[in-house]
């Protein structure tokens, strides 16, 4: 799944421009405590977090996660997205809910860090 | 021929919540530019990550310490702080002694060291209450390889 196709499943804003949105995004991961996301993670993921301190931007920076989708209407402050900008991770924000943003993106076939839904 | 050993000191801040995560970037940096295997810098930079919070959040200062010679690449950080009463007990995953600030932060659920020994190929930790504590990280890459 690419990251504009996402970007229109969660109705979800871009934090900063431009990035790829052609970027191929192959499983996610919704967490809110990052040393969850540390063990067990492939890396390439799309993160899925209803926190928005910049640990979540080192989290997916060192675990090499694609992107991150904010939840729960949330958003980092500027120093953040411009850290996230400068490690150049896409950063989206939904005011869906958690659970929502995962149940969306699962039903168009997006798998988890597993590789699989089901 | 004399063996190449590269080493690089880097300083940790503690209670730097923004910039915790900085150093380990470098050390990503560094082996990254050597050209080692991404799934094996994926694995040093979680392990030196959960180190580097583990400064950050409960000790006043530290230093991380990289070592990379043509076999292994090791990282040893030490800290000044207040040290580990029981070491097995912190090794056990949930086991926590981190502040509500720390959990906010998404970490402080007592998963930082089993994380390091789930990343690396020898953890050794010593440590003094009152004093500090120092983690010593082994990492051997799959292949060995030449570097520049």
């Amino acid at each position: 799944m690419q990251l504009w196709e996402i970007q229109g499943i969660l109705e979800a804003e871009l934090l900063w421009e431009p990035v790829d949105l052609q970027m191929e995004i192959e499983m996610a991961r919704a967490a809110d405590l990052m040393s969850d996301v540390l063990n067990r993670s492939q890396g390439g993921e799309l993160l899925i977090t209803g926190l928005v301190n910049s640990q979540v931007i080192w989290t997916a920076e060192l675990a090499e996660l694609k992107a991150i989708a904010f939840v729960r209407g949330k958003r980092p402050d500027q120093e953040t997205i411009g850290l996230a900008k400068s490690k150049d991770i896409p950063l989206l924000a939904t005011k869906l809910l958690m659970y929502e943003a995962c149940v969306r993106l699962g039903m168009r076939g997006l798998p988890g860090s597993l590789g699989t839904i089901w | 021929m004399e063996e190449k050993v590269l080493e690089w000191d880097y300083e940790i801040n503690g209670k730097d919540f923004r910039n915790a995560g900085k150093v380990s970037s470098k050390v990503k940096e560094i082996l990254k530019e050597l050209g080692f295997d991404p799934d094996f810098v994926r694995r040093v930079a979680i392990a030196s990550y959960e180190a580097e919070m583990n400064v950050v959040c409960h000790a006043e200062r530290g230093v991380l310490h990289l070592t990379i010679s043509p076999e292994e690449l090791r990282i040893v950080v030490k800290d000044k702080g207040p040290g580990i009463q029981d070491i097995e007990l912190a090794m056990q995953e949930g086991y926590s002694t981190a502040s509500p600030e720390i959990r906010e932060m998404g970490f402080g659920a007592g998963m930082g060291l089993p994380n390091i020994k789930k990343n690396v190929d020898k953890l050794n930790i010593a440590s003094t209450v009152g004093e500090g504590t120092v983690v010593d990280m082994l990492i051997k890459p799959s292949s060995i390889r030449e570097f520049g």
